[in-house]
């Protein structure tokens, strides 16, 4: 099949208001006749299910926590862009989908990072409305504060909570419509597959994961929004629970999966400390604005450090490698994560980190401290003050500001980090790759539509901070709801989709058949046994760096373990009951896929791009030397496998991508 | 450290459910308590039985899931953390560790440690929203200037994560400090200010449907409240409600 992107003709910037001006809509009493399940009630699902319900169709939400409220969105840290130019400083639609085409390295679709920017500013309002407590500053209008790889304030943030401020914004609007009976919420309830009738996605198999019954529901679209496949690593900043489950099951059932090795390491995270750990977390990008990262210059003082002889603070300003600043001036420490993670690797790579792993780098906020005492003391007419009134002035500045992650960062490491500096070290983050959709956020299939972070669409191959919730809440309030109805016009006489089809009978029969499997397995390991081991494949093969070797074993070895899986998994337990074991094995048994599709992926892409670095492709002099190569000549398009049993045999479908406003030019923050 | 563990396992709803005793050795003081956790759980899928069911999610302190009752606190020794903030650096070698459900009557056990908290949600949903349509066509957002001092307060109120931490504390099972945060946020800002007084209402008598008992004024709720939510609360829901019943 020939991917079709459906953008609209025309202009860029007129592009979606002509598009909502010519679609098809649905009469206020046929919505009521129109079922829509969505899966996922994070940003994407739940401002999508809010919305759909206000317009009056019915929803079916699902989520497999036991609120709404709790989907990994809740996590987000630093803020959400939006293009409203509050601040003076310059900012346009057109800057901001510059850069995020320019921070995606080239390798998304202009027209839906346009409509993106467009309607960006129109989030804000809409938060604010339903009461989300931003900051303001104290003149009462909105504060924003900048996020890497951008020059302008353009984040707007509520401490250092605005993805929990933003989901209780969706979930309250949920909540209304739960109340007014418009959103019926199957909480707990674990999505296991679609069901297509007439090549259209027509409903669900869902396991309710109390009493472990497996329903059928059906409805006339269904929209995924799953959230991202971070945890295919097992170590990465994502909750527990992400999986790629919903998303890999439709890919099986057609719907194409784009760019898998697109993922975004983040060089802001706690680093590891034992093989027992779980997860790793995340300290905020925001913390870049003020922090300066750094290691020592020379090789005696790191000895020194990890021996514990000398402290950071013992090293004076040149005797610190700050090595960021020195690379990139013009951007310094706000440069985009994946350059940032990449100069955190070459610096720990060549022997400089600094604990005992030799994985971390300082973060280091003595400086800022010491500019906003002085600033606080002018202030507050205070002559003279002291060292340690300036400090005193500084820190409260600081800790009004980023209180919350130092707090975290103290109660993880056991260390102060107004007293020292932070140590830190890039991990796992965010998918940038996932199910295929065109620009109405359809996916290959008729009626399936995929949005948030479950799908490709907006950051190419890497994401700048604070986008992704710009893209939930984007995708969810203001861009579904629009290209939904244009499809569902067409179902306003079908009536109510029966699930007692054969098509409902076999997708239930199959679920069944592998939860089956899992019980009746008597293997000896754990299910954790081999999520770790496809983890440890993932990180050392298709990690912050990639070759052609590698990721070949990698293939090889994914392969390997998952036919080892099937022989050797044990799941203790029952089916008919709550069974987090038997949750976790399905879930692991699709990331064991998903992984080696992933390697494949990034075997193919023989360039560098974003957060795929293939070591194979280095500038190697100039001004960039030493910086990832990308190849526009050969790679400016996304890949979209489509499933043909083994992931080795997917097949590979390229959607072109054309740059009519922007140039393609070389990346250069320097 | 080598620990005792003493869990509460209860198969499901019905089961009446007895504390078992586990022995756990090698346990590192970094891991975090849910880590610990995992390692037992591992420890019992070797052996051939059944793990310990226990909600869990972000693992950064902020989804809420997490709900464990450890020598009998909420989320265990440590101040202000939920129990996957908690590190085993807060216990000693040797220790014996009581571990069980959050216990409310609004709160019924699902399995071993889980419980269903889907009461917080029914009062949500009774009012805990502003009636704003959703489809874009709102003011602009700095159209409704709000003092940063409303704003930080409604922000501290907001910071409340639905973890049932207070009513798991509290000797009468009150709700009143989580139903206070909502009522708060709304009340400190101007939106949704027409709806106030159904709101409120609404809420409570929702929240007194549900089950939880009456507040006393004991406290106990903001000690343990991992994220610092004030009494203050309570106090402003009171007022909310006073003057609701007042109109009402
Ligand atoms: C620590 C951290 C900090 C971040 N900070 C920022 C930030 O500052 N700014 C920014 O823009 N982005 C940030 N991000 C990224 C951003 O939070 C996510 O990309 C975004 O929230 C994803 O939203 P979502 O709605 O697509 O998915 P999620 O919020 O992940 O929601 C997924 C939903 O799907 C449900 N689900 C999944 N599978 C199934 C299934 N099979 N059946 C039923 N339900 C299912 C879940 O229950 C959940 O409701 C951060 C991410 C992390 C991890
Ligand atoms: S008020 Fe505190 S203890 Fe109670 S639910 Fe909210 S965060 Fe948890
Ligand atoms: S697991 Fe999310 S708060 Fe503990």
């Amino acid at each position: 099949m020939a991917l079709d992107s459906k953008v609209p003709k025309g202009p860029l910037k007129d592009k979606w208001t002509d598009y909502k001006n010519h679609i098809d809509l649905v009469n206020p009493a046929n919505k009521r006749n129109i079922d829509v399940i969505v899966v996922g009630t994070g940003l994407a699902g739940g401002s999508a299910s809010a919305t759909l319900a206000e317009l009056g169709y019915n929803v079916k939400a699902f989520a497999y926590q036991d609120s709404p409220r709790r989907a990994h969105s809740i996590a987000a840290q630093g803020g959400i862009n939006a293009a409203k130019n509050y601040q003076g400083d310059g900012d346009s639609f057109y800057r901001l989908f510059y850069d995020t085409v320019k921070g995606g390295d080239y390798r998304s679709r202009e027209a839906n990072v346009y409509r993106l920017a467009q309607v960006s500013a129109n989030i804000i309002d809409q938060c604010v409305a339903q009461g989300v407590p931003f900051a303001r500053d104290y003149g009462g209008l909105l504060d924003n504060r900048s996020f890497g790889g951008v020059l302008v304030s353009r984040t707007f943030y509520a401490k250092g909570q605005t993805g929990q401020q933003l989901l209780l914004g969706a979930y309250s609007a949920m909540n209304r419509q739960i109340a007014r009976g418009k959103i019926e919420m199957f909480n707990r309830h674990e999505m296991l597959d679609v069901v297509k009738v007439g090549g259209k996605a027509r409903g669900i198999i869902a396991r309710n994961l109390v009493t472990g019954e497996i329903e059928r529901h059906s409805a006339h679209a269904v929209v995924i929004a799953s959230g991202g496949y971070g945890n295919v690593y097992f170590l990465s900043t994502n909750a527990m629970g992400s999986n790629a489950t919903a998303a890999w099951k439709i890919h099986k059932k057609g719907a194409y999966f784009a760019n898998p090795c697109y993922t975004q390491i983040h060089p802001t995270c706690i680093p590891r400390s034992g093989d027992y750990q779980s997860k790793l977390t995340l300290m905020s990008e925001s913390l870049r604005n003020d922090g300066r990262i750094w290691v020592p210059k020379s090789m005696d003082d790191v000895m020194a450090i990890r021996e514990g002889r000398k402290k950071p603070t013992d090293l004076s300003e040149d005797e610190r490698d700050y090595y960021l600043e020195r690379r990139y001036p013009a951007f310094g420490n706000l440069v985009p994560r994946d350059v940032a993670s990449r100069a955190a690797k070459e610096r720990c790579d060549a022997g400089y980190g600094v604990n005992a792993t030799g994985e971390a780098v300082y973060l280091d906020f003595k400086s800022a401290i010491s500019r906003y005492g002085k600033e606080q003391a002018k202030l507050q007419h205070i002559t003279n003050p002291s060292e340690a009134k300036v400090y005193e002035l500084g820190q409260a500045i600081v800790e009004a500001k980023y209180g919350n992650l130092f707090q975290m960062y103290e109660k993880i490491v056991d260390e102060n980090p107004y007293k020292t500096p932070m140590m830190i070290y890039p991990a796992t983050h965010y998918t940038m790759g996932g199910v295929w959709v065109d620009y109405n956020l359809m996916t290959t299939v008729d009626g399936l539509y995929c949005i948030g972070e479950a799908n490709f669409s907006d950051h190419g191959a890497n994401r700048l901070g604070a986008s992704a919730l710009m893209q939930g809440l984007a995708d969810g309030y203001f861009v579904l709801p629009y290209t939904i109805g244009d499809y569902l016009s067409n179902d306003i006489r079908t009536g109510k989709i029966s699930t007692e089809t054969p098509e409902f009978t076999a997708a239930e029969n199959e679920v069944k058949e592998r939860i089956d499997f899992f019980i009746n397995n008597k293997g000896e390991h754990s299910v954790d046994y081999y999520h770790k081991k496809l983890g440890k494949i993932m990180w050392e093969k298709c990690g912050m760096a990639r070759n052609e070797q590698g990721l070949k074993e990698a293939m090889a070895e994914i392969k390997a373990l998952r036919e080892d899986f099937w022989k050797n998994v044990t799941v203790p337990g029952d089916a008919n009951e709550m069974n987090p074991e038997l949750e976790k094995a399905g879930r692991v048994a699709d990331f064991l896929e998903l992984g080696e599709l992933f390697a494949k992926d990034a075997l193919n892409r023989n360039e560098s791009c974003g957060g795929h670095f293939r070591e194979e492709s280095v500038e190697l002099d100039g001004l960039q030397k030493g910086e990832a190569k990308r190849n526009d000549e050969e790679y400016a398009y996304v890949s979209a496998w489509e499933y043909k049993g083994e992931p080795a045999d997917a097949v590979l479908h390229k959607e072109e991508l054309e740059f009519n406003d922007i140039e393609l030019k070389q990346r250069s923050y320097k | 450290m080598n620990l005792t563990l003493k869990i509460w396992r209860q198969k499901n709803a019905s089961d009446k459910g007895k504390m078992v005793d586990y022995k756990i050795s090698d346990i590192s003081e970094h891991m975090s308590f849910l880590e610990m956790m995992d390692v037992l759980n591992e420890q019992i899928i070797n052996l051939g039985d059944e793990p310990v069911a226990f909600d869990h999610d972000c693992r950064e302190g902020i989804c809420g899931m997490c709900s464990m009752y450890i020598n009998g606190e909420a989320h265990g020794p440590d101040r202000g953390v939920t129990t996957c903030q908690l590190h085993m650096r807060s216990f000693k070698d040797g220790d014996t560790i009581t571990i069980e459900p959050f216990r409310a009557a609004a709160f019924p056990v699902i399995k071993d440690l889980v419980v269903d908290r889907s009461s917080f949600e029914r009062i949500q949903q009774s009012g805990g929203y502003i009636s704003v349509n959703t489809s874009g066509n709102t003011q602009d957002a700095n159209a409704i200037p709000i003092s940063k001092e409303a704003a930080d307060k409604a922000m501290d109120a907001a910071t409340c994560i639905g973890c049932g931490a207070c009513v798991a504390t509290c000797k009468n099972s009150s709700a009143m400090l989580f139903v206070g945060a909502k009522v708060s946020q709304y009340a400190l800002l101007p939106q949704g200010q027409v709806e106030a007084t159904d709101r409120v209402l609404n809420m409570v008598a929702q929240m007194d449907a549900e089950g939880f008992g009456n507040c006393t004024n004991t406290g106990a709720c903001e000690v343990e409240c991992p994220k610092g939510i004030s009494l203050e609360n309570i106090a402003r829901m009171n007022t909310e409600f006073l003057k609701a019943s007042l109109k009402g």
